[in-house]
């Protein structure tokens, strides 16, 4: 696990001083119930932080409000010196491509190979056919793609159709098409959901010590709790669409944590 | 009547229906009825019919044996019919997919642009093939040229909305997996839309080529080039023969076509 950061803390890898992200009274509104009523809180480079809550509780909602995925009702959102809610449509695309999302489901083309998939990814850097198909990409970029593959252990499942591939091995993809963005920051949503247990802890592992080599931030929207304690940093806990816990997990007490998970996870 | 029987019993048969109901039938009766009695042939005029094409020198009996005497220029002709409907299907297909990323909700730009492709493709699948050959005609002139623009448009209006509805129901994950990324609308279709899209598209353009392969024929009794120019010849000047042996020959090119292209859809989807 990494030691808690203090703010201000420059990881390499980060030219950032001060967090990194920041959320301040964050409100999302359906219309009628409000999912999320004022959230603040704030992550610095390099640090792990994991969000839990009840199902409803807002955890996905919040994350698809940080890249604006969904439209905030109110509040401010800044990431990596961006104020996100005002970004035009030309500038949120340039924000998103330097934030890195690995889903609970693992959302790749199934009739695609892997190394496609991954090479996806890089159009976040470059547009036009040389990002779309790996037969039109440049050597560089398949290079870079089967590097990435490499980084989560698939390299030589690179040419398999991934509908192929086990549930896992589909995330792992998921997770080098992420690196092929070159993100700097990590967020996660549940990415060990639809995994049995030991695939989910493998996936989980693998994330967190890619953002540590990296040194990047990973948000991680987490619903195990035994994952929640081994692979986070710090952990806040969202209930009633309000922050109601942020605290180190060192210091964390798992009896307290398990009131925001529906069920008991182990 | 016990209780339990009572419950046990079945449903009547017959619902009672409201007068707006009953009114709604007799319209669709009074309809059928009047349609049939305005346009259908009467009994008499099917007798008389029948007896001319079935006497000894009737239409049926002076269409055999097929005259294969200019089989080979048949056959030119309809090597061209099948060039005309290709290139007319080809040329569709290409421009239908334009129309249906405009005519999709997610895809659109913008809901009036979204509007306006969907009244295309609507204007150009509602309008006949035969229709838009006569117009084509005047605008070209007479020949295959108008043919392969008929079928085109055609085959926009009819490719046009299976592709939209295609690409409707692709899975939205991988496109929002890219669009979260800042991938460029562009990409989003060519690297996520597409591939998802390609079994149904591949169906569509095999049933497109069919269907221009089964117009094309058509198409030359209104003087828009194709074998229908002498299929309409040998029926004028009553050679009735030579026009079953075209016939033939059309329906061996259709059934070659509709095979192949199943023998396609099978390998590729």
């Amino acid at each position: 696990m990494n030691a808690p950061l203090d703010a201000g803390t420059t990881l390499a890898g980060s030219t950032l001083v001060g967090p990194v992200l920041r959320v301040s009274d964050l409100v999302k509104s359906y219309g009628g119930p409000t999912i999320l009523n004022g959230v603040s809180f704030e992550a610095y480079a390099g640090v792990s932080l994991a969000v839990i809550g009840a199902n409803g509780s807002g955890k996905s909602t919040l994350l698809k409000c940080l890249i604006r995925l969904t439209d905030p009702t109110s509040g401010r959102i800044e990431i990596l010196g961006h104020e996100v809610i005002s970004l035009a449509s030309r500038a949120l695309r340039r924000f998103r491509s330097r934030i890195g999302v690995v889903w609970q489901k693992h959302n790749l083309v199934p009739r695609l190979s892997a190394l496609s998939n991954v090479l996806h990814g890089v159009q976040s850097r470059l547009s036009g056919p040389r990002s779309w198909w790996q037969w039109a990409a440049t050597d560089a970029v398949r290079a870079e793609a089967l590097a990435c593959l490499a980084r989560v252990g698939l390299d030589d499942k690179a040419l398999q159709r991934v509908d192929s591939l086990s549930g896992g091995q589909q995330q792992r993809v998921a997770i080098a098409r992420m690196l092929m963005q070159r993100p700097e920051i990590i967020l996660a949503d549940e990415p060990d959901a639809s995994l049995d247990p030991q695939s989910g802890e493998d996936v989980m592992r693998l994330l967190s010590d890619l953002a540590r080599q990296d040194g990047l931030t990973l948000i991680v929207i987490s619903h195990r709790l035994e994952h929640t304690l081994q692979f986070s940093d710090r952990i806040i806990g969202l209930a009633g669409g309000l922050i109601t816990m942020d605290v180190a997990t060192q210091q964390a007490d798992p009896i307290k944590l398990r009131r925001f998970f529906d069920k008991p996870t182990e | 009547m016990t209780p339990s029987l009572a419950r046990s019993a079945p449903p009547p048969r017959f619902q009672h229906r409201s007068l707006a109901e009953y009114v709604g039938i007799i319209v669709v009766l009074a309809l059928v009825i009047t349609s049939v009695v305005n346009t259908a042939p009467p009994l008499d005029t099917l007798q008389r019919g029948a007896a001319r094409l079935f006497a000894p020198s009737g239409f049926l009996m002076q269409m055999f044996p097929p005259d294969f005497t200019h089989v080979d220029r048949i056959f030119w002709k309809l090597l061209e019919t099948l060039q005309m409907a290709v290139a007319g299907a080809a040329l569709g297909l290409i421009c239908a997919v334009p129309f249906a990323i405009l005519a999709t909700d997610r895809l659109s730009p913008h809901p009036l642009i979204k509007t306006a492709a969907r009244g295309c493709i609507a204007f150009f699948r509602t309008v006949p093939d035969l229709v838009w050959a006569i117009f084509f005609i005047i605008v070209v002139g007479l020949g295959p040229a108008a043919g392969v623009l008929a079928l085109m448009i055609d085959k926009i209006g009819f490719a046009g909305r299976f592709f939209a509805e295609a690409m409707e129901e692709a899975d939205t994950g991988p496109q929002d997996a890219l669009r979260a990324i800042g991938a460029s609308r562009m990409g989003i279709i060519f690297s996520a839309v597409f591939p998802a899209c390609l079994p149904s598209f591949t169906a569509t353009s095999l049933f497109a080529l069919e269907k221009s392969v089964r117009g094309s024929a058509a198409l030359g009794l209104v003087g828009a080039g194709g074998i229908g120019v002498d299929l309409k010849v040998a029926f004028d000047l009553f050679n009735y023969d030579e026009a079953l042996t075209i016939i033939l020959m059309m329906l061996i090119l259709v059934v070659g076509v509709e095979q192949g292209s199943s023998w396609i859809r099978r390998k590729l989807i």
